[in-house]
């Protein structure tokens, strides 16, 4: 996957929702099955958020793993290697429960305290 | 100062989805069939295009929308077979990148002739990896493996064979001349992407081209079908 292009796409998302504020960490959710390479990712995210609400922001990857159900048993299981026939049943319509995932899931930012009001 | 997380979950890809979409609602207000053609550098996609319309899809007018890093090779190549090609050049106003996404893709509509085509065949930039990743408002995603490329290739680059409705095995005449083991190779492709359509085929020889056709044909019928 081209982490470049993704990073660029995790620091816009990050932007938008911090709404003019200092973000301090990003929290994004990794599937197995995205082409995504985490060491390349945080290189690449911090050389985008250069010059933004970004700057300096830890990115915190939840890798989650690949897990699939098959439409036609219910088997679910966990693949590792390239394995997407039903061990149960050998069926082919399979659904993939977890592991699709490149969410930004949260942002942390900076908030200015509000001023009391009595 | 104090922190405050905020709640965002939204796929990072969103906005080249929300474009997408976009493309999609165009070309189907035109009544386009649009295909994603996809493959590594080299896979045969540009001579598989040559094969198909030099004799073209009966009652299907055919554009192309021909997607590179540099260059207009590919659609110079293929502007003698009289079908309306674009050119899209990822590397002037796009850095250059390995994949065509959504918004290169609407860049380029007002250059092409929705009017007066039936099915867009967008040939993306030959990548194994990245395209999969970008959709651009295609009705189906048809990927080209050639037999030179060995067994492994699913194995590799599941995203890719998964996220494709077809897969044309290339250069089927080569066959005699590789070690390559072609039922290996099947058995790989069922293992990342179980049961999906797959036709053996050589632009060169011609072979399998026929069935090609007749899968476009019946794509195209079948969105008019539903297009209302």
């Amino acid at each position: 996957m081209h982490e470049l292009s993704v990073s660029a796409a995790v620091v816009d998302t990050a932007v938008r929702h911090a709404a003019g504020r200092k973000v301090t960490h990003v929290h994004l959710r990794v599937g197995a099955l995205r082409q995504v390479v985490p060491d390349s990712l945080a290189f690449y995210f911090e050389i985008v958020a250069r010059d933004t609400l970004c700057e300096g922001a830890v990115l915190e990857q939840e890798l989650i793993a690949a897990r699939l159900r098959c439409e036609s048993c219910a088997t679910e299981w966990e693949v590792d290697a390239p394995a997407f026939r039903c061990p149960g049943c050998a069926g082919a319509e399979v659904a993939v429960v977890c592991g699709n995932e490149l969410e930004v899931e949260s942002i942390d930012v900076e908030q200015q305290e509000a001023a009391c009001t009595a | 100062m104090h922190r405050v997380k905020v709640r965002v979950v939204e796929d990072a890809l969103d906005a080249n989805n929300t474009i997408a979409r976009a493309n999609r609602a165009d070309f189907d207000a035109h009544g386009v069939t649009v295909i994603n053609l996809m493959s590594s550098p080299g896979a045969g996609k540009t001579t598989l295009l040559e094969a198909l319309l030099a004799e073209g899809i009966d009652g299907v007018r055919v554009g192309v929308l021909e997607g590179d890093v540099q260059g207009s090779m590919d659609a110079d190549r293929l502007a003698s077979l009289h079908v309306p090609v674009t050119q899209l050049n990822t590397d002037p106003g796009f850095g250059g990148e390995c994949h065509l996404d959504a918004n290169m893709v609407r860049s380029a509509l007002p250059a092409l002739p929705l009017h007066d085509i039936d099915l867009l065949i967008v040939e993306n930039v030959g990548n194994l990896v990245c395209p999969a990743e970008f959709h651009v408002g295609e009705d189906a995603r048809v990927m080209v493996s050639s037999v030179t490329e060995g067994e492994d290739k699913p194995l590799k680059y599941p995203l890719m064979f998964r996220t494709c409705d077809l897969v044309l095995v290339n250069k089927l005449d080569l066959m005699p001349h590789l070690d390559v083991d072609l039922e290996r190779f099947l058995h790989n492709l069922d293992a990342v992407h179980p049961d999906v359509e797959r036709m053996l085929v050589s632009a060169r020889t011609g072979e399998g081209i026929d069935a090609w056709r007749t899968w476009l044909s019946e794509l195209v019928a079948a969105r008019s079908g539903a297009a209302v």
